[in-house]
């Protein structure tokens, strides 16, 4: 299943947030929408998720406008993971990978095998067994991270877009919810995702799309987009380079104005 | 942290205690009729003294408090998840001083003095007005907006309480507004329990829909939405079932503070902290609560009857200290 976002802009009051901005998935493939603070990646994000109005551009899910589907059929084949890590109310870690299951039926009454069958494995998926009775909002970040990304894999959507999944976490576990993201993409869905560590985005993402001003400025493999005078240009710093077993990495390492 | 207790076996307690509460509830007055009477009366339905009072005083007074106390718990609960608010309760939203507003108007008009109908019907319109004026103020806006303009409502509502009671003709008049103000199913009638029963049973059919959208707002708006939640839609639904329940429940009780706030909390625990399971629970609890407080105040104060709005107040103003106490351990700790 493929999501293709078409000139998307959007307006928030005067300012043009994302403007003429294109961006596709497909299946199997890890995608990173990276780029500097403000450069309007989690609002193309959303806007390609529908949680936010656009106000140009379209959206294509299979080909067909996003508009065409209901919302729970849209949420049936795209399952978005916001930055904000929110559970209130205490709820258990089960009942809230459970919440994953919502498009898949009216949600009265009770959870069916096949609701109990995926949260299981997307609390086995990211390595949460063991807390499922505890309070979700009590967890360390770590875990609170995890148990939120599992919500978002029991929906079984062919699509999955999550926005810095990765932020506040401590290197193991950025390591390690990079890896289930990879291995979702492995699996067959399109996965993009949001994330400004681009050491991590160099080294897992089959594509990269740099997003600077509500544009993208560069799409393609990470050896393309982050080269030496894009990141100089972007993000404004110069980066150390390295090969590590057969694979290329990069480091940002001093602010380019330093330098100049 | 394993639940505590199975949730049919929770609901099968509530429901019983609700039907201990209402019996009793038939049972104690200051006509000392008790339990073989009430039974015979049932029997026989004989046209005599005992079943005038029955039917007349008891019975209605009994199903107001249980439905009001319904109304409260289930809207309270309701509106805590939906605005993932501790705090929120049928107040908040302007609902209650809206409909309080109609019924003050009828009694400073003297409309009521004329035609007894005309104070919970006015109290239902002004719920109604409510929705409107939220609708339209807060209609495209957030939670937030809601809030706010929930807030506002409330003071204006207030406020011309306020200046109908400055203004009331005489002593008396002001006097009848305040008693009614304080909130009591006293010398009600089963007119007062068909005119409310329909728009409270169809606020609550149209709270309980908004269950599913419930849970899924745990995990903030922008997650809810993204699982297919109609955010308007469910406001819409959450403001409309409010105002039908709770204008017509504070149509024929008046302002009856706490249960609304207070019975959420008590429950939430023993449900797992699911909103959507809170629902039917805090419907069951708040009609226990209110149907048990309405008893005691017979009991308590018989002949001066202490109001049943003053009552739940006085118990649970405490008991949201201790809450707040609570919490600020868990929280601290």
């Amino acid at each position: 299943m493929k999501l293709e976002a078409k000139s998307i802009t959007v307006i928030a009051g005067e300012t043009k947030i994302v403007s003429d901005a294109a961006l596709q998935i497909g299946e199997g493939e890890f995608v990173g929408l990276i780029g500097p603070n403000g450069a309007g990646k989690s609002t193309l994000l959303r806007a390609m998720v529908g949680v936010r109005p656009r106000n140009a551009g379209e959206v294509m899910l299979d080909g067909r406008p996003f508009e065409s589907f209901t919302p729970r059929e849209r949420a049936r084949r795209i399952a978005f993971l916001p930055q904000e890590r929110r559970v209130e109310w205490r709820l258990p870690v089960r009942d809230v990978v459970m919440l994953g299951r919502y498009p898949h039926h009216a949600g009265f009454g009770g959870p069916t095998t096949a609701d109990r069958v995926a949260v299981e494995q997307a609390i086995a998926a990211v390595d949460v067994t063991g807390l499922e009775d505890r309070p979700a909002a009590v967890l360390s970040a770590g875990e609170k991270a995890r148990v939120l990304l599992a919500r978002a894999l029991a929906v079984e959507a062919p699509i999955l877009i999550a926005d810095e999944p990765i932020a506040a976490l401590d290197p193991y576990h950025q390591l390690h919810v990079m890896e289930i993201l990879r291995d979702q993409a492995r699996a067959g869905r399109a996965v993009l995702v949001v994330l400004h560590d681009l050491m991590l985005a160099s080294r897992f993402m089959d594509r990269l799309a740099l997003m600077s001003d509500g544009k993208i400025v560069a799409e393609g493999t990470p050896a393309d987009v982050l080269s030496d005078s894009r990141l100089r240009d972007v993000y404004r710093v110069d980066a150390i380079r390295g090969v590590e077993a057969g694979a290329a990495w990069l480091s940002p390492w001093s602010r380019a104005s330093e330098r100049a | 942290m394993k639940q505590g207790i199975v949730y049919p076996v929770l609901i099968f307690l509530l429901l019983a205690g609700v039907a201990i509460a209402a019996t009793l509830s038939m049972l104690i007055g200051p006509s000392g009729i008790g339990f073989s009477q009430l039974l015979g009366v049932i029997g026989r339905g004989d046209d005599g003294i005992a079943w005038t009072i029955i039917s007349e005083i008891r019975l209605p007074r009994t199903i107001l408090a249980v439905m009001v106390g319904a109304t409260l718990g289930l809207s309270g609960a309701t509106l805590q998840g939906f605005l993932r608010n501790p705090l929120a309760d049928p107040g908040l939203v302007g609902v209650s001083s809206m409909a309080a507003l109609g019924a003050v108007l009828a009694l400073y008009t003297g409309i009521s003095a004329v035609f007894p109908l005309a104070l919970p019907l006015m109290a239902i319109g002004g719920g109604l007005a409510c929705v409107v004026l939220l609708q339209g103020l807060a209609g495209r806006g957030g939670m937030l907006t809601l809030i706010l303009a929930g807030v506002a409502i409330s003071s204006l509502a207030g406020a011309l309480t306020s200046l109908a009671l400055n203004l009331s003709p005489n002593p008396y008049a002001a006097l009848e507004i305040v008693f009614w103000l304080l909130g009591s199913v006293t010398d009600r009638s089963m007119d007062h329990v068909l005119l409310a029963a329909p728009f409270m049973l169809a606020g609550w059919l149209v709270l309980a829909w908004t269950a599913p959208a419930l849970n899924a707002l745990t995990l903030g708006e922008e997650a809810a939405v993204s699982l297919g939640v109609d955010l308007r839609r469910t406001r819409a639904l959450v403001v409309t079932g409010t105002a039908l329940s709770v204008g017509a429940a504070v149509a024929v009780s008046g302002a009856i503070g706490f249960v609304g706030l207070v019975t959420p909390h008590l429950l939430r625990p023993l449900v797992g902290h699911s909103p959507a399971r809170l629902l039917p629970a805090s419907a069951l609890g708040g009609a226990l609560l209110l149907t048990a407080a309405d008893v005691l105040v017979r009991v308590i104060t018989p002949g001066s009857e202490l109001r049943l709005g003053v009552a739940t107040a006085l118990i649970g103003a405490p008991f949201f200290i201790w809450l707040v106490i609570r919490a600020r351990t868990e929280l601290e700790s």
